[in-house]
């Protein structure tokens, strides 16, 4: 059906632009500013009835009207924003009259932030990109002001402004020193959408591995995993034991749990036990259990 | 003419008959059903564990040792829900270790064929003279009891909400893991391309990870494209670190350029239990002299685990990886219970490894 409409639409469109030139009896007025999902009126001169072609993005209707008389077009017609065109015929006389209908108040925003976690203390890390629209979803693309305000984490509540440029404002933020949830909210006028973005630890940092006899078993923990600005890595995270002594090579794949890692193994003679998390590497420990 | 038909149709049938008879080794089997020398005595009680026939081997055995008909079946056909109560016998082959006139010790090895593969299982089984015949000693297996007690497992667990596709546009999603190729190393092993390395969750939240890899030739056109599949640990919690390997069968190394990598991760619900613990880990060379690694397991968890991958990467002095192993351990994993496994080792690795890391993927059958 919509392909049908576009091919009848551009064959029209053809039609006009070829008879419109030999034909100027009649005289179509469109207002001047047009917004999307508004009423207006066309005019036409000229007498007797004639028939009313309405071409435009989505939209290609056709009505019997009589000549003098204001054409009323009613808004579902000119919800979508773009380029319209007015095409009025009496008999094989052509006129038509092109218009522009622009997006209307805003009404909408679509609020982009990303990533949904990111590690702390990085750079031009969290991107936040809004993009205003009006009721009918149409993009507005006249300048106006976001406030992106942000609050949580370890800076204090900051508001930043900026301009949409081609209906879209977007700002780009570095992630604080802190681990926890940021608020972010992109506002205009009375909409808002907030969005909560979760700064996590990054990687660990100065792992240490401590060891204390428990009967014929040795416990070794972790002191609370933090990264280098002091953040506890999260409950999960795994940290690998490597044990060598003369039974061979243990490994434990242990998560943390309360921030500390643990795990019980037992000795036999000479012993190293390492730890890491990841790629990150902790202290080695040399031990001797019974033989 | 009229009875002719029939006649050849009937005819047909018993001859394919007989010759599906004769595929299925029954002919096989009634040849070894006699046990006149060890050798035979072994391969008659295969034949009867074969074809699942436990009351028929059960009576072969000499029971001098109580074996309980109950445990003998358990030790062979598994339990606990373990790769071997799916998997049905393939092959087995029988050689001599030692034998005087009374006794004598026989070689099984056993070769499994399960839902991931075949598993190998090899035995040293003493035989002894009964009169005319020869039985099989089956040797009493000690199964682990795992002693009641509560044992409290307070892991992590995540769970993933709000994952509505029919929101509207920019609503606000939770993004994939990050994770990370760590190393990556592509060799010629054979008549295959190997392309191995390590992968970590960079995250704090789990992922499901899928390595894949592109060859491509001098002119930048693709050779092939393979995945991971099962060599590696899929499910990864955050900062762990899996190794990966990918074959490409019938690929030279020399016709390629290079490599692409493609790691893709997805945000799933995971849990940071059980525990496995990787002990005794040794290499040395198994009963057939083949090199391996093994060790034990040790689930730490209250719930059995019933079956359990060990995927191994081997590294040379500079820390490269140089080869990635899996096996599957044909028991379950009962709590607390140290479970034997072994992995086999190239011999060209053996010489050049100078360290090894072993990760355990594991899958416990959800209770209905």
């Amino acid at each position: 059906m919509r392909a049908f409409s576009f091919g009848f639409a551009g064959a029209l469109a053809g039609a006009i632009v070829f008879v419109t030139a030999a034909a100027a009896a009649i005289e179509i007025r469109v207002p001047p500013k047009i917004e999307a999902g508004g009423a207006f009126t066309i005019q036409t001169s000229g007498t007797g009835s004639a028939n009313f072609y309405l071409l435009g993005p989505g939209v290609a209707s056709k009505r019997t009207i009589q000549l003098s008389s204001g054409v009323a077009v009613a808004p579902d017609e000119v919800s979508n924003a773009g380029e319209y065109r007015a095409v009025v015929c009496a008999g094989s006389d052509c006129t038509s009259a092109a218009f522009e209908v622009r997006a209307g108040k805003p009404a909408r925003l679509s609020f982009f932030l990303h990533p949904s976690r990111v590690p702390v203390s990085l750079p031009n890390a969290i991107d936040a990109t809004a993009v205003i629209s009006d009721r009918y979803d149409n993009l507005v693309l006249a300048p106006t002001n976001i406030r992106f305000e942000i609050s949580g984490g370890s800076s204090p509540a900051s508001v930043k402004v900026v301009t949409t440029d081609r209906g879209i404002a977007w700002m780009r933020l570095a992630s604080s020193s802190k681990a926890g949830a940021v608020r972010i909210a992109a506002v205009l006028g009375d909409i808002q959408e907030p969005r909560i973005i979760h700064q996590v630890a990054a990687e660990a940092c100065g792992l240490r591995l401590n060891a204390r006899a428990n009967g014929k078993k040795t416990v070794f923990d972790t002191d609370p995993v933090r990264d280098c600005a002091g953040n506890p890595l999260p409950d999960g995270t795994i940290v690998s034991f490597t044990k060598v002594d003369a039974s061979g090579k243990t490994t434990v794949d242990a998560p943390l749990k309360k921030g500390v890692a643990q795990v019980e193994l037992p000795l036999k003679g000479a012993a190293r036990i390492s730890v890491a998390c990841g790629v990150v590497v902790g202290n080695e420990l040399s031990l001797r259990g019974a033989t | 003419m009229k009875r002719g038909l029939p006649f050849l149709l009937t005819c047909a049938t018993l001859i394919l008959v007989a010759i599906a008879w004769i595929q299925s080794g029954a002919l096989k089997r009634r040849a070894i059903s006699s046990a006149a020398t060890p050798e035979e005595a072994v391969q008659s009680l295969m034949a009867d564990i074969q074809a699942r026939d436990w009351d028929r081997a059960y009576a072969r055995l000499d029971r001098s040792n109580d074996l309980e008909k109950a445990d003998f079946i358990r030790d062979i056909a598994g339990s606990d829900g373990s790769l071997r109560t799916n998997g049905t016998l393939q092959s087995f082959a029988v050689w001599p270790l030692h034998a005087d006139e009374n006794q004598a010790v026989e070689r099984l090895r056993m070769q499994w064929s399960t839902a991931i593969g075949s598993l190998d299982d090899v035995r040293d089984l003493p035989v002894r003279r009964d009169g005319a015949m020869w039985r099989v000693v089956w040797p009493k297996p000690e199964f682990p009891v795992v002693p009641p007690q509560v044992i409290a497992v307070n892991y992590l667990r995540w769970d993933i909400t709000g994952n509505d596709r029919s929101q509207s546009w920019g609503a606000q999603a939770v993004d994939s893991p990050r994770v990370r190729i760590i190393s990556m190393n592509a060799i010629d092993h054979f008549d295959r391309t190997i392309v191995m390395g390590e992968i970590e969750n960079e995250d704090t939240v789990p992922a499901y990870v899928n390595v894949n890899a592109t060859l491509l030739g001098a002119n930048g056109s693709t050779i092939d494209e393979e995945g991971s599949f099962e060599l590696i640990s899929h499910t990864l919690l955050p900062k762990q670190v899996s190794p990966y390997r990918i074959d490409f069968p019938g690929v030279r190394i020399g016709s390629v350029k290079s490599v692409r990598m493609d790691a893709r991760a997805l945000l799933v619900p995971a849990s940071a239990d059980p525990v496995i613990t990787v002990a005794d880990q040794v290499v040395n060379k198994d009963k057939i002299g083949r090199n391996v690694l093994a060790g034990n397991l040790v689930n730490e968890s209250g719930e059995t685990v019933n079956i359990a991958q060990v995927l191994a990467s081997f590294y040379d002095d500079m820390g490269k990886v140089i080869w990635v192993s899996s096996g599957y351990v044909d028991q379950a994993l009962l709590p607390q219970i140290a479970t034997p496994f072994a992995v086999d080792i190239p011999n060209d690795v053996v010489s050049r490894m100078k360290n090894y890391h072993v990760v355990v993927n594991h899958y416990i059958r959800a209770s209905i």
